[in-house]
């Protein structure tokens, strides 16, 4: 039956429900776009014929094949508006670098879209808060102090404050340090937040 | 979490491909192109053949005019459940009643069935009548196992519910004073949980 291909590429991105990203099923698009091409040639011969001989029983298998090309675009496009919508949460929970993995899930023109994501969202952050622009990732949760405290869960390697001085983050080290350094180590889970 | 605001829902409408019944089919496709079609009959002349077809297939060849072919409504909507409905909404099992009671309804409406009225009307007092239960049960089961209470919900009560209940869980961290407390994004743990598990595979 058509359509299948379409619904088994929704299937597989609606599976990974906590907005991971799976690999970009290249294989699977092809073959629903090769799909759609030989629907659309079919109807266009149909039609064609339809017209010159008046066959008016060819009318419901061209609807037919027109509503299977419908629903099979729809599928394409949610499954990439939704892949989208994914690569968009990560921006604003990793940060600009995503980890390699991530990144070889996405295909080339989706890697395109979120640099070009980026960057709108650095010009928007520039053009606010006056000079120095405001970074609006930044103090996603009410901030209560300045510096807090935090726990290294992982060897990280040197790390430079504000005022030059350098800190050698080692697994199970404890450090007293500005809360805006730290929000990006905290969310990726380098640094662990302490609350006494 | 911030990204759960996005919801996924451009999924839900097209996953949800069902299967409805079709009496009087009346024009036959033509015998030498559908392919891959195996549940068509290729019969000529062919009306009244009734066969099961997805959703969005009967939508598209749907025709209010010509009669191309006409719908059976699945039990749920039909008079006898209706009934059910009417006298106490709140016990039946919306899941087992076809997981989207309430979507596939709606979608029922488009093909001109003269109950249309009573149809639209049953799914809005249905949902009204279900709604402050969902509600009420999500804003108070805090930390515990909550199937029993979601098993009978169809899935736009489902997401209500999980709507109602993430809701619940930011004001009680609110309450403990830790919605300051900075924590690793939920995504990085599931992702690194299933790197792990990957690797003992």
């Amino acid at each position: 039956m058509f359509c299948e291909k379409a619904v088994e590429l929704i299937r597989e991105v609606h599976r990974m429900g906590d907005g991971q990203l799976p690999a970009f099923n290249e294989d699977g698009i092809r073959q629903v776009l090769e799909e759609m091409k030989a629907l659309y040639e079919q109807n266009q011969s149909d039609v064609n014929e339809a017209k010159t001989e008046g066959k008016s029983e060819l009318i419901p298998s061209i609807k037919f094949r027109h509503s299977c090309l419908l629903r099979n675009q729809r599928c394409i496009a949610a499954y990439l508006y939704d892949r989208l919508l994914r690569m968009r949460a990560l921006r604003w929970e990793y940060g600009s670098v995503l980890p390699t993995t991530i990144r070889f899930h996405m295909c080339a023109e989706e890697m395109e879209w979120f640099n070009q994501y980026k960057k709108s969202l650095a010009t928007y952050m520039r053009s606010i808060g006056g000079e120095d622009g405001l970074d609006i990732t930044q103090d996603m949760k009410p901030p209560k102090s300045l510096y807090i405290e935090v726990r290294c869960l992982k060897d990280h390697g040197e790390f430079e404050i504000d005022d030059g001085t350098v800190i050698l983050l080692k697994k199970n080290s404890q450090h007293f340090l500005p809360r805006w350094k730290c929000e990006q180590l905290i969310r990726q889970g380098v640094l662990e937040h302490i609350i006494s | 979490m911030w990204w759960h605001r996005c919801s996924f829902v451009p999924l839900r409408p097209v996953y949800a491909e069902f299967e409805l019944s079709l009496t009087a089919m009346g024009a036959k496709p033509s015998g030498r192109d559908v392919q891959g079609q195996s549940v068509c009959q290729r019969r000529p002349g062919s009306q009244g053949t009734k066969m099961e077809m997805p959703l969005w297939l009967a939508k598209g060849l749907y025709e209010r005019k010509r009669r191309v072919l006409s719908v059976e409504l699945p039990k749920v909507y039909r008079e006898g459940w209706r009934t059910v409905f009417g006298a106490d909404p709140i016990v039946v099992d919306l899941h087992k009643m076809g997981p989207y009671y309430y979507g596939l309804g709606s979608q029922m409406l488009h093909f001109d069935s003269p109950e249309n009225p009573e149809i639209a009307n049953t799914i809005l007092q249905t949902f009204i009548g279900r709604f402050r239960r969902t509600m009420d049960s999500s804003q108070n089961a805090y930390n515990e196992d909550t199937s029993a209470l979601v098993e009978r919900l169809d899935c736009l009560e489902r997401s209500l519910f999980k709507a109602g209940q993430s809701g619940l869980n930011s004001f009680q961290l609110w309450e403990k004073g830790r919605s300051s407390h900075l924590t690793a994004s939920s995504l990085v743990i599931n992702y690194r949980k299933r790197k792990m598990t990957d690797l003992q595979a």
